[in-house]
């Protein structure tokens, strides 16, 4: 069980980073925001099932707090690039 | 099995950093180093070091994000402002070549001595380890990480606690003259139905009480008062950040009050060590963890204040009520 | 009764290990930065989730796996609101551009 644990740990881990490619590739920062929201949510379930392997329960704690504070930084990032996009003062979108 | 995961954990780490020191962009740059912090969290658990990867967790994946973020975002808009100005196209690198050089051979200069250092340690390297084990049940405490932090070397977490008042101080004396003593950050948009004032009405509540869960824990497992109090300061940023409340002037005086209780109460059990047992932060003999929780108790909010306003920045707004 | 518990993690683990890859490849290959963002949610709420359940007869006490559940329910809150942000900031860049 635990080499399998470890094993399902390894490939989410590949997985969400392959998704790495997408910043890579520079296309935009929406695309940049959500690969990481993807290895944020990779690495969460990375965590969890390495904790189980090793039968630490205090890794629970760690992917806790991730999950809390992944979406900050992408809010922080979200809210910049919004107020960052050159001004368009004729078309006032509905917020 | 672990060795597959290490490998794999250790060529994306350094294949993320070497690409964050090449990137085109600086906030894909910095979306790469919150990676970057992500990954790191995972290899302190690997390497057993849980609260490590809880600190790393919160401030590489947080704070420090957000942090970078705020930087990058004005590089940019200076970059574009200063390409309208001359008329010139901006080059995509944020910074000229010989500096992203000089990053790179410093940052590996840096890995490769750490390497050497880590490498040539004896097999059973000089360690403090077994005094703490023997001692450690005169604290009351637990978790070896919260005894060593706040019993057998609390004078180094007293110090660090004044250098980030001293950051903070740091980071106010870079405002203009006008608006010292105003609000840090421009005003933020409110929009009081849209899914950002949703979100920072619904996860604050679920943070406090995970963040002060966080600091309770601390005592006898992996956790504790600076974990916590970062992941109550980033809800307070979520929070000023939707416009739900705005940044408070740096004038106030129950901020400045705030700001200073915990380290004058931290100074003030260390002085009263001195006519108790003899020494600066002893701690009497069965006291010590009502000590350390009473010391604990008054740095969380301190501490919580001092990180959500190191990120709110500098005052650029004006004094007004 | 251990072993049809250990069959049902494997079998849910594997699942969930399934739907990040189909996270994963829906966001290098989608055309779209909202068919992307589509993709990725179902990492989220499938993959994760299926993660989590397929640990809950692993971990010991009942807190804990109360807490991976409370991890799930947090992540998918958060996730979702970012995914809001996300495809606004699509819309409006795509509107300016």
């Amino acid at each position: 069980m635990t080499e399998f644990l470890f094993a399902a740990a390894s490939l989410v881990l590949a997985m969400v980073s392959l998704g790495m490619i997408r910043i890579f590739r520079g296309n935009s920062d929406a695309d940049s925001v959500m690969a990481v929201q993807l290895l944020g949510t990779g690495g969460i379930a990375a965590l969890l099932l390495l904790g189980a392997a090793t039968a630490e329960t205090a890794v629970v704690d760690v992917a806790l707090t991730l999950a809390l504070l992944a979406a900050f930084a992408a809010i922080a990032f979200v809210k910049s690039a919004i107020a960052s996009l050159p001004r368009d003062p004729g078309s006032e979108s509905d917020r | 099995m672990t060795a597959s995961l290490n490998l794999i954990l250790a060529a994306l780490i350094l294949g993320l950093a070497v690409w964050t020191v090449i990137a085109r962009d600086a906030l894909a740059a910095v979306m790469g180093f919150i990676a970057y912090g992500l990954l790191l969290t995972l290899v302190w658990v690997q390497l057993n070091g849980i609260d490590v990867a809880l600190t790393e967790a919160a401030i590489g994946g947080g704070l420090t994000g957000a942090l970078l973020i705020g930087a990058a975002t004005r590089l940019r808009r200076g970059k574009a402002a200063t390409a309208a100005v001359t008329a010139s196209t901006p080059s995509p690198f944020p910074s000229p070549l010989p500096v992203r050089l000089l990053a790179a051979i410093l940052s590996a200069a840096v890995s490769v001595a750490l390497a050497i250092c880590v490498l040539i340690l004896p097999e059973q390297g000089p360690t403090l380890a077994h005094q703490v084990a023997a001692n450690i049940a005169d604290t009351g405490v637990g978790n070896p990480i919260t005894a060593v932090l706040l019993a057998f070397r609390g004078m180094d977490t007293l110090l660090e606690a004044i250098v980030l008042l001293f950051a903070l101080i740091g980071v106010w004396s870079l405002s203009p003259d006008g608006f010292w003593g105003g609000r840090p950050g421009l005003q933020q948009q409110k929009d009081p139905n849209g899914i950002l004032a949703y979100t920072a009405r619904i996860l604050p509540p679920l943070g406090i009480i995970v963040g002060s869960y966080i600091f309770w824990v601390g005592a006898d497992h992996p956790g504790g008062k600076f974990q916590g109090a970062t992941i109550l300061a980033s809800m307070w940023l979520l929070v000023m950040m939707a416009g739900l409340a705005d940044a408070p002037r740096i004038s106030h005086s129950w901020l400045r009050a705030g700001l200073v209780a915990g380290p004058l109460v931290f100074i003030a059990i260390g002085f009263a060590g001195v006519f108790t047992v003899g020494h600066f932060l002893g701690y009497p003999q069965g006291y010590a963890k009502a000590l350390i929780i009473a010391i604990e108790l008054a740095l969380m909010p301190s501490l919580t204040l001092v990180l959500g306003l190191l990120l709110a920045g500098a005052p650029q707004r004006g004094a007004e009520p | 009764m251990s072993a049809v518990l250990d069959l049902f993690t494997l079998i849910a683990v594997t699942a969930g290990v399934f739907f990040f890859l189909a996270g994963t490849v829906g966001l290098l290959r989608f055309p779209d930065t909202l068919t992307r963002l589509h993709a990725i949610t179902k990492a989220d709420n499938l993959g994760l989730g299926l993660v989590v359940l397929g640990l809950v007869p692993q971990v010991d006490g009942v807190v804990t796996g109360l807490k991976l559940v409370v991890i799930w329910l947090l992540l998918m809150l958060s996730a979702g609101s970012v995914s809001q942000l996300i495809a606004r900031l699509a819309r409006d860049s795509d509107l300016r551009q």
